[in-house]
């Protein structure tokens, strides 16, 4: 792969804090390896901002191996950038070209409000997963690992699901701003498991309440989110979290009157 | 002992209801009984290409306004017709709020299909479509049927008659290109949504959503178009 | 007895009481279970446990300790604790389950394990760890822990290197992240159920000791930057490694020392410091600009061949160098394990190559990790499955390419993500980064530091990887104290406390803690110097790689403890922080770090210097065999190294004298 170097114009997101309003702010920065990632680059201009005595641009980051789902940037009108399956940490300068003008914004949804520049608060996926996305098997209780065999597939099906990285691309993506394929994709990874199944009604249920509380939207099957996220996790959480409720909902006589 | 964690109310209606799935399920499942409504709708249209000067249809049409099973459905119809649309509605402002600040700069067209983020407007389309619609065949024909005695009803001269003028015939095709892209989306939406996702009957369902909308609004859009340049007399 | 680094082997105090129960190996831990004190459940719910850090260990013990009644807050400094860096564990996670009737049991993980550390570590610890591994394996599964599989439904395992049974469990090349979750499920459960409060965007910044025994934290909300005082019964430390010291490595950019660091000047010992490991296969370094090094599965190393051009400098693209003159120094050196030779060994092997002159790619610092060969193997293997007799080159190519892609597809992704290079046509550029520390804080063996009530788990203590630490064992570390190990010890502790009443944060070694830090955030913020935090870091982690890392010797470790010395004046008279405290200021937070980083730098030196062996992950160039390999030296330095901090830039060496009852010591050898 040949290398070259760029100029580039950022329009970046500023935004002070969760309580003031935000603008963007020009900068130009030169000499851009195309080696580098896209963080990378951030780092250059922060290095730069930091010698000028200005606050470096805030935004979250941390493994830089596009699996612990920190990184969050919407980058020229998509979430993590123009690669598809890619974080933004792993997006690299090579996407770019000499000259280009390179917007970055942080994620916009009621559920995750600014913090800093491009840093939001995305506690609202830890509560969803409070509300049911877990096997309520205390330490200590398990059987034996291969005492309940598992279908291939299922598993293979459900570690697809599991697979998400919580980062909320598909949330950034979606024009609802709809957490549903995050909500599936747990659900399903534990419908599709035995070990899922004593809770399976009450998971669902429970979590899409919590979902709706945070102030996330409703799927309305544009599938932006599957074509956005990072791992590459299928719509069809979606349609199983809706058949998951529908199951709970219409079929089980668990819960109270 | 330990405390469980909330546990939502089940059994209750209300509550399965309250949920944007719970709504958006009603939604899909009105969508279908509304898709299946549209082929009886176009089947019965469809008779006038028979060319037989509207005998047929205006026959299948009274027997439509007059058998008490097709009145009660009728009105089965419009219930259902107005929940897809309330539901709707109630889903749309909700997604509407889950944004509160907008992107500057965003390039949907990258990661979805234009017609799938535009069914609420196509929905009011249709619906404003539909009030012109219903207005030119639906009121009259009951006024007859209640008012006046119930005579004989001329629907396809009145078809004829309100499609000689251009500018109807104009309206009808955009409501009709409104209705395509609703459907289009619509069709394997609702099933995405009812929970049916396979990965044999997916591609299937698919697939008959397109030919389906293809099928449905070239039969539709033929009659105005038919009548108006006069292929059919 | 204060003195410097000069003088230390002179003076050390008696040997360490590790707390290792009576009894025979496979008899400790069972009979540290019968006899432990417990704690009854309604006294649980008074007593308050500080978790901190959210990876294997802290998340695993925090859902465990809240599980059991304890009133539990968990801290980590990520924006949830789904996001610690465990989650980025590729392989696997070891367990003596023996599901593959290869012969394995837990004496066997315990020998490996023992041996794949250079006999650096605690018998007693290891056995335990290999005791507990089976039940790991249940637990996660148990939590829904999608494992790989069998046709049969049954687990799936594969082999890693340095041992010769498959006893691997994994998830794709996500095992970690899998795991994680798993744990942070039960975490973010018992945070339902109000059993945990999590404190995310949050950092330690320090410990409170009052009368001798640990009771609280001082920590800081990133986010508003205000410090708050948290009192807790007990403290667990889950803070993970100090890699990051080299500024460049495959750690997260925000893994830090500082958690482990404050205990440490708080009176916990420092243990093996200078036990870093160097993993073999990561992608080379690009340019300056980087940040932070890939790693690459060292499954690779099962199918891919390692090599260098025989000739110096040679200018000609890897696939165009014909098959003789290429050196595969690793089946050349190590005839019997070929390319699976432990971490360490590759590692260095790949050193020597480089600095002799034989690198590849633009920086010279880069060997080849050659798949061709797999490619040709497997195509050969799948044209016969198929009946194809006499399969052109171009099928062997199209098939043998789809079995490796099965294999290692999303390596190779990411490989071509980041070097835009295609691993399929053309080798792969491989260096070693730094990966993990063996070393850390000294745990007794129910993981209590040197301050009562302090615990340290996972790779924050530096008690059961010795010098080396073998694939797939972390996560099996981690998640071993956490859930199987620390429920019970951190009872026996607080088994004498049910009549603490919780200390008033007012209290005022709460105060004086915060005033500390308050202080030392302000004197960071005041400097307002001209050099920004991240270059200070660069040139720390310079010194450390070059006179610190894969090689060392007693001049170079000299040299840098008087760099790092001097770096950290500079630091102290010249960084540059703007913004302010009481905001979201991520400089302050990594200044903090930094500054920690450089007194942990000038230990590590101390402590490699001290170590005059060879043994696993450290190297001294002074103790070699005159073919190159490392030689240990179990006559001096059969001892594990835990530093007293005593002010400035002094420390107090104690030695624990490591006792093998079980296995005997053997130079390793993988010829």
């Amino acid at each position: 792969m040949e290398h070259y170097n760029m100029n580039l114009t950022l329009k970046v997101w500023r935004q002070k804090n969760s309580d003031t309003k935000g603008h963007f702010e020009t900068f130009k920065v030169g000499d851009i390896s195309s080696e580098m990632s896209f963080l990378e680059m951030f780092d250059v201009l922060n290095e730069r901002l930091v010698s000028e005595n200005k606050e470096p641009v805030a935004f979250d980051h941390d493994c830089r191996e596009g699996i612990c789902g920190a990184c969050s940037m919407y980058i020229d009108g998509e979430p993590h950038g123009p690669w598809a399956k890619t974080t933004t940490c792993q997006l690299h300068m090579r996407a770019f070209k000499d000259g280009d003008t390179i917007v970055v914004e942080p994620w916009r949804s009621k559920a995750f409000p600014v913090i800093k520049d491009l840093m939001v608060d995305r506690s609202a996926f830890d509560r969803i997963i409070q509300a049911g996305g877990f096997v309520s098997v205390n330490t200590g209780n398990a059987v034996d690992a291969n005492s309940l065999p598992i279908v291939r597939y299922k598993a293979e099906e459900a570690f697809n699901s599991a697979a998400c990285i919580g980062c909320g691309a598909c949330v950034a993506a979606c024009k609802n701003g709809s957490a549903m394929l995050f909500v599936g994709a747990k659900v399903s990874q534990l419908a599709m498991l035995p070990q899922g199944d004593p809770e399976r009604t009450t998971r669902v249920l429970n979590m899409v309440a919590q979902m709706d509380k945070e102030g996330f939207g409703n799927c309305s099957n544009t599938y932006a989110c599957e074509a956005e996220c990072p791992k590459g996790i299928s719509v069809a959480n979606i349609a199983r979290l809706n058949h998951e409720y529908l199951r709970a909902g219409l079929c089980s006589e668990e819960g109270d009157l | 002992m330990l405390k469980q964690p909330q546990i939502f109310l089940l059994m209750k209606w209300g509550n399965f209801f309250s949920t944007t799935i719970g709504k958006k399920s009603m939604v899909a499942a009105s969508g279908i009984f509304l898709i299946l409504f549209l082929v009886v709708h176009a089947g019965i249209n469809a008779c006038i290409f028979l060319n037989d000067g509207g005998e047929t249809f205006n026959t299948v049409a009274s027997f439509m306004s007059h058998n008490w099973i097709m009145r009660f459905l009728e009105l089965g119809l419009f219930v259902v017709l107005i929940a897809h649309f309330v539901q709707a509605m109630i889903i749309e402002r909700k997604n509407r709020a889950a944004r509160p600040v907008k992107y500057h700069f965003s390039q949907p067209n990258k990661n979805s299909k234009w017609y799938s983020r535009y069914m609420a407007i196509f929905g009011i389309l249709i619906l404003l479509f539909l009030i012109m619609h219903l207005s030119q065949f639906f009121i009259g024909t009951k006024e007859a049927l209640y008012f006046e005695g119930d005579p004989y009803h001329d629907l396809y001269g009145e078809m004829q008659e309100v499609f000689s003028h251009g500018w109807i015939v104009a309206l009808y095709l955009v409501g009709l290109i409104a209705l395509f892209w609703h459907l289009l989306q619509g069709f394997q939406s609702a099933f995405h949504t009812l929970g049916l996702s396979h990965k044999k009957y997916a591609p299937i369902i698919k697939m008959m959503g397109t030919w389906y909308s293809v099928i449905i609004i070239l039969l539709f859009a033929l009659m105005p178009l038919s009548m108006y340049f006069g292929w059919i007399s | 007895m204060r003195k410097t680094f000069l003088t230390t082997e002179k003076y050390y105090s008696m040997s360490l009481n590790a707390k290792i129960p009576e009894g025979n190996i496979n008899q400790k831990w069972e009979n540290y279970k019968g006899h432990v004190k417990l704690v009854n459940t309604a006294n649980k719910r008074k007593i308050e446990i500080v978790v901190i850090g959210t990876g294997l260990a802290g998340a695993s013990a925090a859902a465990t300790l809240g599980e059991l009644g304890y009133k539990v807050k968990a801290f980590c400094f990520q924006d949830s604790p789904r996001r610690a860096h465990s989650i980025a564990a590729q392989g696997g996670i070891n367990a003596a389950k023996n599901y593959q009737n290869d012969g394995d049991s837990v004496y066997r993980l315990f020998y490996d394990t023992v041996k794949g550390g250079d006999y650096r570590s605690r018998e007693a610890n290891v056995y335990r760890l290999a005791e507990v591994s089976a039940n790991i394996i249940d637990q996660c599964v148990a939590q829904g822990v999608p494992f790989a599989r069998e046709y049969g439904g049954l687990l799936s395992n594969r082999s890693f290197g340095g041992v010769q049974v498959q006893r691997t469990f994994y998830a794709a090349g996500q095992t970690g992240q899998q795991l994680l979750l798993g744990a942070y499920s039960a975490l973010e459960r018992q945070v339902a159920l109000g059993n945990v409060t999590m404190y995310s965007r949050h950092e330690m910044l320090d410990i409170v000791v009052v009368d001798g025994k640990a009771r609280g934290i001082i920590a800081r909300d990133l986010v508003s930057g205000k410090l708050e005082r948290h009192f807790g019964h007990a403290v667990l430390l889950c803070s993970g490694g100090y890699g990051n010291v080299f500024y460049l490595s495959t750690n997260a950019m925000g893994s830090n020392v500082t958690a482990a660091w404050k205990a440490h000047k708080k009176g916990a010992y420092f243990a093996n410091p200078c036990y870093t490991q160097i993993h073999p296969t990561c992608i080379p370094l690009s340019g300056d600009h980087q940040s932070k090094l890939t790693l690459m599965s060292e499954s690779l190393r099962n199918d891919g061949r390692i090599w260098v051009p025989k000739q110096k400098d040679d200018p000609r693209k890897g696939i165009d160098i014909p098959e003789d003159e290429r050196d595969y120094y690793l089946e050349r050196r190590y005839p019997a394990f070929g390319n699976l030779v432990p971490r360490d060994v590759a590692s260095r092997a790949a050193k020597e190559r480089c600095d002799a002159g034989y690198g590849v790619g633009t920086t010279k610092m880069a060997v080849y990790l050659d798949f061709a060969d797999a490619i040709q193997r497997y195509g050969h293997i799948e044209a016969g499955k198929h009946g194809i007799h006499n399969p052109s080159s171009e099928e062997v190519i199209k098939m043998g390419r789809e079995v490796v892609a099965e294999k290692y597809g999303n390596l190779f992704e990411m490989y071509e993500k980041i070097t835009g290079e295609n691993p399929y046509e053309r080798p792969m550029r491989i260096y070693p980064a730094v990966h993990y520390t063996m070393g850390g804080l000294w745990v007794d063996y129910e993981l209590q530091t040197s301050v009562p009530g302090l615990y340290a788990l996972g790779e924050a203590n530096f008690s059961d990887h010795g010098a080396n630490r073998l694939g797939a064992s972390a996560l099996m570390q981690g998640l071993a104290d956490g859930y199987f190990v620390i429920p019970y010890t951190v009872g026996n502790y607080l088994a004498g406390e049910i009549g603490t009443v919780p200390i008033p944060t007012s209290h005022e070694a709460f105060e004086k803690a915060e005033n500390e830090v308050s202080a030392r955030i302000e004197k960071l913020m005041s400097i307002k110097g001209t050099e920004s935090v991240e270059s200070f870091h660069k040139r720390l982690g310079k010194i450390l790689w070059n006179k610190c890392g894969m090689a060392r010797n007693e001049q170079g470790l000299k040299e840098a403890i008087e760099e790092v010395r001097a770096l950290r004046e500079e630091f102290w008279n010249n960084v540059r922080i703007p913004g302010d405290i009481n905001s979201f200021n991520n400089e302050l937070d990594k200044a903090g770090r930094v500054a920690d980083f450089m007194e942990l730098g000038e230990l590590m030196c101390l402590d490699a210097l001290d170590r005059k062996e060879s043994c696993g992950a450290h190297f001294r160039e002074e103790s070699q065999t005159p073919d190159g390999e490392a030689k240990r030296d179990d006559s001096h330095f059969s001892y594990v190294a835990a530093w007293e901090f005593k002010g400035g830039n002094n420390w107090e060496l104690h030695k624990e004298d490591l006792v093998f009852d079980e296995i005997h010591l053997t130079q390793r050898s993988y010829k």
